[in-house]
């Protein structure tokens, strides 16, 4: 009894809360845009019994996907998504690994200074993360100013609404999660691995491509993925940094939902947008999986 | 002194405390416990001995009331325990990890199960007092479990279980933690403490030796079965089978055909050839049936020549020496290739003993130092 | 062998400074006396007396807390719950599911989380405002809570709980005497965790506030929208103190219990 209880209320809730929601955004994708309130076609209703239910049922078309097919705003977007994810991970890769392994480098009194160091941005507003780089990218920005001063440029440098204002961002703000796998496998790492390599004639260099870089992978892959999936998804950045010239599915779901109020549109867009998720998320778990039998 | 021997087990009057009836514990396809009945008297030290996984722990968690048996029945002073939760048993547990409430001190520990029963207050100070005496803690009362040492966390925890007073305590690996000196002397503390209480305890163990320095019977368990149950001096004297006679202590096994010479007299042919061995047993077994002899090494003397009228005697070569300090073992290899192990207590120096590497040497031993054995 | 290098150094140095300079900069700004953000023109402090007057921003801040009190409180008892099923209670039907609800809203995007509750909203006839933001924060913080309570679940010794049971408890009690109070600093930072997640969450509260109620983070974003403003700059390094000291005062006290601990057992070990 007690055991049902503690299964069924939180059980209920995210039915409630996360399915439910997920399975009405399937639905409304399903539909057809409407000028009226809900803005849609058709609903679901039950006065007129099993034949309206059906009718229910014959209404519903792939119309949305087709149209998400043929405008080429929206392939675009999505292509655009995948490749500034794409790009960003791999700048945030090449901007976490060294410091992760600094860290892991670093005298153990130091650790936890670091480590909390990494961290505490993760509670800080992320919001006021990335509004920080408005002021430093803008034409008039600190970026500028400098490199202005330092003579390496002559006029303003275009970067705020741009896609490279947008890597930035997400390199940004998406760093500590980068950093955090890799260190937490390099801190296993076992430093008479690397004597062991040089005892067997690596240069330091070879030994740190053929032991260090092997034995950190899972948590280079691990951080890929945590900077990789939620910026494919991502609003906020290339909504404040990438003006209107950057498109990111994001961003035009948003838009779809909030200026043009086409519900469908914007319901068969998330449809689509999950269903690329859903490999790199997949991929993702195998490696927490293939990790946690390997710790066992 | 006119002490009765302790052996409830053989007066037909006496009532078990404990009885698993026909138990069988499955876990999925894997049987833990198989068709087991056994009883277990009240004031018993009783012991559960075993390698890992052949179910002794499994019988201590249904006992305890964490496990329910897939069939048949346990019975705690004739009440049939199926749907008793933990919480109502009078049956308390110590753990091998002790698990002390790390958030709470020595004191609280041990006043937990008594908070649980509404004692009274100044009843539940006296006996945490107490069992703080018994255990020798009173000085530690205040610390919290990582404040004081391995050896004290075992008494923290005897402590707190024995303080509801149960019928049964049970004791998971109790000893496991301590190092070898403390848990011999632990041992003695712990028969200390039971025969003041008088309470019955059930010990689970893989450790050979602590099992029969506390228990007043010893059961020796294998996949989900007891082989055998008796008192500590009969398990390593009379052991019933090959399996118990390894498991306890060191011995040789001697491979051979039986050939019955007396009513109780046999003798085991064990190499063409060669003299049979003789020895004597109740056992009743087929001439030509495959016997063993089982024969500890402290049985059997070594010398030189061979003995006059011993009844078993066989020549061989010395092929190792372990120096044990106060004793040796001899490692000596008679035709056939068997390596028979005999064992002789080091009364001189080293430089004056008898035997080295190699040396030609008789072993001998009575009619009755080994045990005849049909499995 | 490890060693550290020139190069671990200025990775760290430059990895570092790439992590709070831009903050740092922002802070500094706050105190900036003009209104040109980029140039400075003396110390002030005019912009955080401006910041007092905005009634639009301090109601907005007002709501944004109470969103965030009440919705990780929720979180963190839906979320201990989830994670003792997922840890401690076995086989049941739709386990399966019940795992992949816990773990899905964690990588799901998060204007799809808020599309699809907003399509709930609107479909139940639910109006928009404080409860539905709460609703929303208690639903995606609950599963961060759980991941964070059944990772410290796993590690917990079983059989205390099962000590308990021996001693006497009912498995309620036993859970409220002994796995509550040791579990209790994950259940902690599952709660701030959710908090912070609340007080720091844009898209979600944007698709399920109301007119009627509206959350700092929403203000933030339609006043930057507009470009940088020293109002902003104020109220960020406010936020940013206050997150610092929190964090700060967190790491010091878990350490000093730590360093406590490890001098207990030391002297015990002499003890003995």
């Amino acid at each position: 009894m007690r055991r049902l209880f503690l299964i069924s209320v939180p059980y209920l809730w995210l039915l409630a809360l996360f399915v439910v929601p997920f399975l009405i955004v399937l639905k409304i994708s399903l539909s057809d845009t409407a000028l009226a309130i809900p803005p849609y076609m058709p609903t679901l209703g039950f006065s007129e019994g099993w034949a309206g239910i059906k009718q229910f049922f014959a209404d519903l078309d792939f119309e949305n996907f087709v149209f998400l097919t043929e405008d080429d705003l929206y392939w675009k977007a999505y292509l655009s998504s995948l490749q500034i994810a794409a790009i960003s991970t791999l700048l945030t890769l090449l901007v976490g690994y060294p410091v992760a392994y600094g860290m892991a480098m670093a005298p153990d009194e130091w650790r936890p200074t670091l480590m909390m160091l990494v961290i505490l941005p993760f509670w800080t507003s992320f919001l006021i993360r990335v509004y920080s780089w408005i002021g430093i990218l803008s034409q008039e920005g600190f970026l500028n100013q400098f490199l202005l001063w330092t003579g390496l440029i002559s006029e303003p440098l275009m970067i705020l609404n741009t896609k490279i204002a947008v890597y930035i961002g997400i390199i940004y703000t998406y760093l500590p999660f980068m950093i955090l796998p890799i260190y937490a496998a390099l801190e296993k790492l076992d430093g008479s691995l690397l004597e062991a390599a040089e005892d067997l004639g690596c240069s330091r260099l070879s030994a740190f491509w053929l032991v260090t870089i092997p034995l950190s992978k899972s948590g280079i892959i691990a951080g890929s993925f945590l900077v990789f999936i939620p910026a494919l998804g991502e609003f906020v950045i290339p909504s404040l940094l990438g003006g209107s010239g950057t498109l990111m599915i994001g961003k035009v779901l948003w838009e779809e939902f909030f200026s043009n109020r086409d519900w469908p549109v914007a319901s068969a867009v998330a449809v689509v947008l999950l269903l690329i998720l859903i490999i790199p998320i997949i991929l993702f778990q195998r490696n927490e999986q293939k990790e946690r039998e390997k710790d066992q | 002194m006119a002490q009765t021997v302790f052996a409830p087990w053989e007066d037909p009057n006496e009532k078990p405390l404990i009885q698993f009836k026909n138990v069988t514990k499955r876990f999925g396809d894997f049987t833990a416990i198989d068709n087991l009945s056994q009883d277990i008297y009240t004031r018993e030290f009783f012991a559960l001995l075993g390698p890992s996984g052949c179910g002794k722990t499994t019988m201590m968690r249904m006992l305890a009331g964490f496990e329910n048996p897939t069939e048949g029945q346990i019975l705690i002073a004739g009440q049939d325990m199926a749907h008793v939760p933990p919480n109502e048993r009078a049956v308390n547990m110590m753990f091998q990890s002790y698990a002390l409430f790390p958030h709470l001190s020595v004191w609280e520990n041990i006043a937990f199960g008594l908070k649980r029963m509404k004692m009274p207050t100044d009843q539940l100070t006296n006996r945490v007092e107490e069992m703080l005496r018994l255990t020798r803690l009173t000085k530690f009362a205040k610390r919290k479990p990582h404040q004081i040492s391995g050896g004290q966390r075992q008494r923290v925890a005897l402590a707190r279980s024995l303080a509801r007073a149960p019928k049964l305590l049970l004791l998971d690996e109790p000893l496991g933690a301590l190092d070898k000196k403390l848990r011999e002397e632990t041992q003695f503390e712990l028969m200390d403490i039971q025969e003041k209480t008088g309470t019955t305890f059930v010990i689970v163990t893989h450790d050979q030796e602590e099992a029969m320095t506390v228990a007043s019977r010893v059961a020796v368990m294998d996949e989900g079965r007891i082989m055998q149950v008796a008192t500590p001096a009969k398990i390593y004297e009379e052991p019933n089978s090959v399996y118990v006679a390894d498991f306890i202590g060191d011995v040789n096994i001697i491979q051979g055909k039986a050939q019955k010479t007396s009513a109780d007299g046999y003798d085991i042919h064990w190499a063409d050839g060669h003299e049979p061995f003789h020895a004597k047993t109740s056992l009743g077994l087929a001439d030509g049936q495959t016997g063993f002899i089982a024969i500890r090494p402290e049985k059997i003397t070594v010398s030189a020549d061979k003995p006059e009228g011993a009844m078993n005697a066989v020549k061989g070569q010395i092929v190792d020496i372990a120096y044990l300090g106060n004793m040796s073992t001899y490692h000596v290899k008679i035709p056939g290739g068997l390596v028979i192990k005999a064992q002789a207590a080091n009364t001189r120096r080293l430089s004056r003993r008898a035997f080295t590497w190699e040396d030609e040497v008789w072993l001998s031993w009575t009619l009755t130092a080994g045990s005849v054995l049909s499995e | 062998m490890r060693r550290f290098t020139w190069f671990n150094a200025t990775a760290l140095t430059l990895g570092f400074a790439f992590l709070y300079l831009p903050m740092l900069i922002l802070v500094i700004y706050s105190f900036n006396a003009s209104k040109l953000v980029t140039v400075w023109a003396g110390f002030s402090t005019k912009w955080y007396g401006e910041l007092i007057n905005n009634d639009a921003f301090l109601d907005a801040a007002w709501v944004t807390v109470q969103v965030g009190v009440v919705s990780s409180t929720f979180a963190t008892v839906l979320g201990t719950m989830a994670a003792y099923v997922l840890v401690r209670v076995g086989r049941f039907p739709g386990r399966t599911l019940f795992s992949g609800m816990i773990y899905a809203p964690l990588v799901m995007p998060e204007v799809i989380t808020g599309l699809s509750l907003l399509l709930l909203f609107i479909g139940i006839g639910l109006d928009r405002g404080i409860f539905t933001i709460i609703l929303a924060h208690t639903t995606f913080s609950m599963c961060y809570v759980s991941v964070v309570v059944s990772s410290r679940l796993v590690s917990f010794d079983k059989s205390l709980e099962e000590a308990a049971l021996d001693l006497g408890c009912s498995p309620f009690t036993a859970f409220r005497l002994v796995t509550l109070p040791i579990i209790a600093p994950a259940v902690i930072s599952g709660w701030l965790l959710a908090f912070t997640l609340s007080l720091d969450d844009l898209v979600i509260a944007s698709f399920t506030a109301g007119p009627s109620a509206t959350t700092l983070p929403i203000k933030i974003f339609s006043a930057v929208r507009l470009g940088v403003s020293p109002e902003i700059n104020a109220l960020s390094t406010i936020m940013i103190g206050i997150v610092a000291v929190g964090v700060i005062t967190a790491s010091i006290v878990s350490k000093r219990a730590a360093v406590k601990q490890q001098q207990d057992e030391q002297a015990a070990a002499r003890a003995t």
